[in-house]
């Protein structure tokens, strides 16, 4: 092989990763647009958004509120950092247009919102309230 | 070996003598364990053992108000009827044959210190919390339905329907396919302790009947330990041997 082809074909190579480079982000972002993620209503600390770091979280936010539940349940600890309780209540917000919390259904809702996008089929809403705890408009018996 | 066995020793000994330097400050005086809520992060123990005193001199015949508090604070609606309907309080009319005299009662979960549902779930979906309390951990109930049939006293129910968004409510989650009863308004025992007033008791004392008297089988001082000594109580079913967590006076 002579120097000059080595080179014709380095610069063919470059070429190439140049094009792909200028392509291939217009082309994901017209194919999979990223979720919209709602805001929630406040950040946990002044130095952390959530009740642990974000990367932490969506990696892992599962595993929190997996090992929360039981401890609720068959222990009767209710501290409210890795409840679902508590991530309902921040991070489900009234729509600002419409002044209604966005159900579960929507990609308006948080959960929803990537889990649809993730397509992870979650059951906790069969039995869990989508809403915060302040939502008036639960049955119009229940109080509180 | 022997090092381990003395470390244990040791142990034992400076919990001992923690323990009884707790309790005794001076010669007679012995402090009191205040009834308080328990903190949040803190389980629950066998130190409580939740029960209630149902008074049935005192309960109306043709009133629900228990069974309405109870439906109103954990939002249970009626879907298809009574047939299906998930039931966690009933009222019971008791006749006797002979006498005629008639009288009406309450009837929910027991919440025994030894529950046949507990006993006969494959998946350990029934159990009983340590203060007493006997529930179902819906993650893992698989609606088998088995302590329902082992139930002596009718207690649960089976939700047959959807709960939609709409009829959730954050503190009481409910869902198709697994088995409910009565939780002795675990979310309020769980935020106020031995103050606790379970839904059905609120609404009886509200109606002016106030049949129930909730509190501690465990604690000598709480009101229900103190009425039980005085005026004592029947359990349903005592022959069972199930120690029951309701007792019922008046029967």
């Amino acid at each position: 092989m002579t120097t000059t082809s080595i080179l014709s074909h380095a610069l063919r190579r470059w070429v190439w990763a140049g094009l792909l480079a200028l392509l291939v982000p217009g082309l994901a972002a017209a194919a999979t647009p990223l979720p919209k993620i709602p805001k929630p209503r406040a950040k946990f600390s002044a130095t952390q958004d959530c009740v642990q770091p974000i990367p932490e979280m969506r990696r892992n936010h599962m595993k929190y509120i997996l090992h929360h539940r039981d401890e609720t349940m068959h222990q009767g600890i209710r501290t409210t950092r890795y409840s679902l309780k508590a991530c309902i209540n921040c991070h489900v917000q009234k729509d600002p247009k419409t002044g209604e919390y966005p159900s579960i259904e929507t990609k308006d809702h948080f959960c929803n919102s990537c889990h649809s996008y993730a397509a992870v089929h979650i059951d906790c809403f069969q039995c869990h309230s989508t809403r915060p705890v302040e939502y008036k408009g639960y049955h119009p018996l229940a109080r509180r | 070996m022997e090092k381990e066995a003395d470390t244990a020793r040791r142990r034992f000994l400076a919990r001992a003598t923690g323990a009884i330097a707790g309790m005794v400050v001076a010669p007679g005086v012995i402090l009191q364990q205040v009834a308080r809520a328990k903190p949040a992060d803190e389980p629950v123990t066998s130190a409580q053992r939740w029960g209630m005193l149902i008074d049935t001199n005192k309960c109306q015949k043709g009133c629900d108000a228990c069974v309405q508090g109870c439906v109103k604070e954990n939002n249970i609606r009626s879907h298809y009827g009574p047939a299906t309907d998930s039931q966690w309080i009933r009222k019971v009319e008791v006749r006797d044959r002979n006498s005629g005299h008639s009288f009406s009662l309450p009837m929910m979960c027991q919440h025994c210190a030894h529950p046949p549902c507990a006993d006969v779930c494959p998946t350990g979906a029934s159990f009983r919390r340590a203060d007493g309390i006997v529930l179902v951990d819906r993650h893992i109930c698989i609606g088998c339905r088995y302590c329902m049939m082992a139930c002596p006293y009718k207690a649960r129910s089976f939700v047959h329907e959807d709960i939609g968004p709409e009829e959730h409510v954050p503190w009481v989650p409910r869902g198709k396919g697994t088995v409910e009863a009565c939780t002795l308004c675990v979310q309020r025992v769980d935020r106020d302790g031995a103050n606790a007033v379970p839904a059905c008791a609120e609404a009886c004392a509200a109606d002016g009947h106030d049949a129930f008297v909730f509190g501690d089988l465990n604690d000598p001082n709480s009101r229900i330990s103190q009425e039980l000594a005085k005026h004592g109580a029947t359990e349903i079913r005592a022959d069972l041997g199930l120690d029951l967590g309701i007792r019922y006076r008046g029967i």
